[in-house]
């Protein structure tokens, strides 16, 4: 079986890439979010054979951190900071209008676009801010999440 | 006639308000006018709310224009900007600005100033003067120096550094380690980021000095995955200073052998807590070790390994360069030397402001801040990040002093200020 977007060879670059180390894990399962945007059942049986490492302790270490998607994300991620410097000015009210424009709960897949909390983007002196697509943008109203989402969509 | 130089901040903040398209408008403008200019991608001054702050340098003086946009470029060129020349956005010298000259930069003093991605000018403004220096001093006096500063770690917990120092130093052990907790974890902070990406090799040239006074040979940053910027501009300066002789072996001939490792974080917030970042380092899942033992005996691989956050490392090579009692100096009682405060949320002029310790809250929301955002009263603080203390409006001129905090209740941690006004 093959997983749509998963690439046996690209992932065996990577990891040779780390070198095949063990205690590389976080590093290499980094390097697979980047390049596949999950990690598919496929991908953990595989490193479990490369590292040399049980699937159990694969699985152990996806599970536990928030990056390593274990179901494909939209074509694009939207997330909203919801840290306290981004709530005092508003990041609630713009949370809602981001899933009401969208059509997308939060923690949901929708449409092509997945939206999601982040909690801080390190960007709080120019609060709210949001992130797309791995790009941080800052001092975000209404108005400019729209035109940031309808950029987005151009560049489909 | 020479390039003119241009500065554009490549910073996170100042990129999320439009710096890289201002970067292209720019280029764009001088070519098409045959004027000959040098575009600079400098870190950023911390004065985040003038962001997109954009500068040039005439008759080597820097003119600041604040808060513009790609729309503007135009129209500041017809202006004479290549010539400091009037315009709405424009500020005056960078370096009359009142945010930024009453300043104690210790830390952050190349932040702004220097390209980040050049060895060369990192070393202009005193780059790795303090490893030669520290060479020169010997390990010994190196930890004694940092002992007498009074430095204590900026990631939370305020453990003096010096200690932590000598019993690495003191532990035998055929590897140690130098860890640097980049998390930057706690949320509503951004000094971290801040240093890292205005001037990367500053954090380097601290982690040099911490392996050479315990005698490890390897550093590893863990940095969080929320950065992306950060990692590219932080990758790219330990590549130059590897190919500059400055990480490898026998670094300047000095026979002293450090490389450091960048890795990355993974959503975690746990993992900014030291042990759990440990577990992480060793590709683990981040769960929190029980202690003993300290790290400093069996930290990273059981090796002895000294944990310091960003900016406690970023603050060493200055107490090396300007010595321990200049840095005692500063700040008051327990608390020496400067804290890099970061104002956020609901106020006027959000950005870093590295003063010493003993300035209140309120000095710094109203003197540095000018007040909420909003205009409304505030009515809250938050201080030291989620696991800090929300301050209401009546306990604002308790000065920030590690002890004095906690004895309302409260903990400065990172030094990350959030402002809410009334209506929250
Ligand atoms: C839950 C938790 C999260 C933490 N997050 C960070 C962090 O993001 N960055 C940091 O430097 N220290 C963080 N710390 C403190 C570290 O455990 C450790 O004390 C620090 O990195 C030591 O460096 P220092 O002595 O230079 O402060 C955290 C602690 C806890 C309990
Ligand atoms: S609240 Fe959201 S971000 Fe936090 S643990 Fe649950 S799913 Fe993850
Ligand atoms: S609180 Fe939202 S970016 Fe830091």
């Amino acid at each position: 079986m093959t997983t749509i977007g998963y690439d046996k060879d690209a992932a065996d670059n990577i990891i040779d890439e780390f070198g095949a180390r063990p205690e590389m894990l976080v590093q290499i399962l980094q390097a697979f979010v980047q390049r596949f945007a999950w990690i598919p059942e496929e991908a953990i049986r595989h490193l479990a054979e490369k590292l040399n490492r049980s699937r159990a302790d694969v699985h152990g270490v996806v599970s536990y951190y928030h990056d390593f998607r274990t179901r494909p994300p939209g074509k694009h991620v939207v997330r909203i900071c919801q840290a306290e410097a981004c709530q005092s000015m508003g990041s609630r009210s713009l949370t809602e209008h981001a899933s009401n424009s969208l059509g997308v709960d939060m923690h949901d897949t929708k449409n092509d676009i997945t939206l999601e909390p982040v909690y801080c983007l390190g960007n709080c002196a120019c609060s709210p801010a949001i992130m797309i697509d791995n790009k941080t943008y800052g001092r975000v109203s209404h108005e400019r999440f729209d035109q940031l989402v309808g950029a987005m969509r151009q560049s489909d | 006639m020479a390039a003119i130089r241009t500065f554009v901040p490549r910073e996170t903040a100042a990129v999320s308000v439009g710096a890289d398209e201002i970067a292209v408008e720019i280029a764009r403008v001088a070519k098409a006018r045959g004027a000959s200019i040098e575009l600079i991608r400098n870190g950023s001054w911390g004065a985040t709310w003038l962001e997109p702050l954009v500068e040039v340098e005439v008759d080597g003086k820097r003119i600041a224009y604040g808060n513009v946009t790609a729309a503007d470029v135009a129209d500041m060129f017809s202006a004479g900007f290549l010539e400091g020349g009037k315009h709405a956005r424009r500020i005056g010298l960078v370096t009359e600005i009142p945010y930024l000259i009453d300043q104690d930069r210790w830390t952050f003093f190349r932040c702004g100033l220097i390209d980040p991605l050049s060895i060369d000018s990192f070393r202009r403004h005193k780059g790795f003067d303090a490893i030669e220096k520290a060479f020169e001093m010997g390990a010994k006096a190196v930890i004694e120096a940092v002992a007498d500063a009074g430095l204590r770690g900026r990631g939370g917990a305020g453990f003096p550094t010096g200690i932590k120092w000598r019993t690495v130093a003191d532990a035998s052990a055929d590897q140690k380690y130098i860890a640097c907790n980049a998390d930057d974890g706690d949320s509503s902070t951004f000094s971290d980021r801040l240093l890292m990406e205005g001037d990367p090799c500053c954090l380097i040239e601290g982690m040099l000095i911490a392996g050479f006074a315990v005698a490890a040979s390897k550093g590893y940053i863990y940095l969080r995955s929320e950065y992306p910027l950060t990692r590219l501009i932080l990758a790219r300066a330990l590549d130059n200073a590897r190919e500059s002789g400055w990480l490898g072996e026998n670094i300047q001939g000095s026979g002293f052998d450090f490389d450091i490792e960048l890795h990355l974080g993974a959503g975690s917030y746990v993992c900014g807590e030291e042990t759990a970042m440990l577990e992480s380092l060793e590709g683990k899942a981040g769960i929190v070790r029980y202690k003993p033992p300290l790290p400093t005996h069996e930290g990273l691989f059981g090796k002895p390994t000294v944990i310091n956050n960003v900016v406690t490392l970023a603050s060493v090579p200055n107490i090396i360069n300007l010595g321990s009692e200049r840095y005692a100096s500063l700040g008051v009682n327990r608390s020496k030397g400067t804290l890099a405060f970061q104002l956020a949320g609901n106020i006027k002029r959000g950005g870093l402001v590295e003063k010493a310790f003993g300035i209140t809250l309120r000095e710094l929301i109203d003197d540095w801040g000018g007040g909420t955002a909003s205009g409304r009263p505030v009515k809250a603080v938050q201080v030291g990040g989620q696991l800090g203390a929300y301050i209401p409006a009546e306990q604002l001129d308790t000065p920030l002093d590690y002890e004095a905090f906690v004895e309302i209740g409260a903990m400065i941690g990172h030094g990350g200020i959030v402002v809410f006004d009334d209506t929250v």
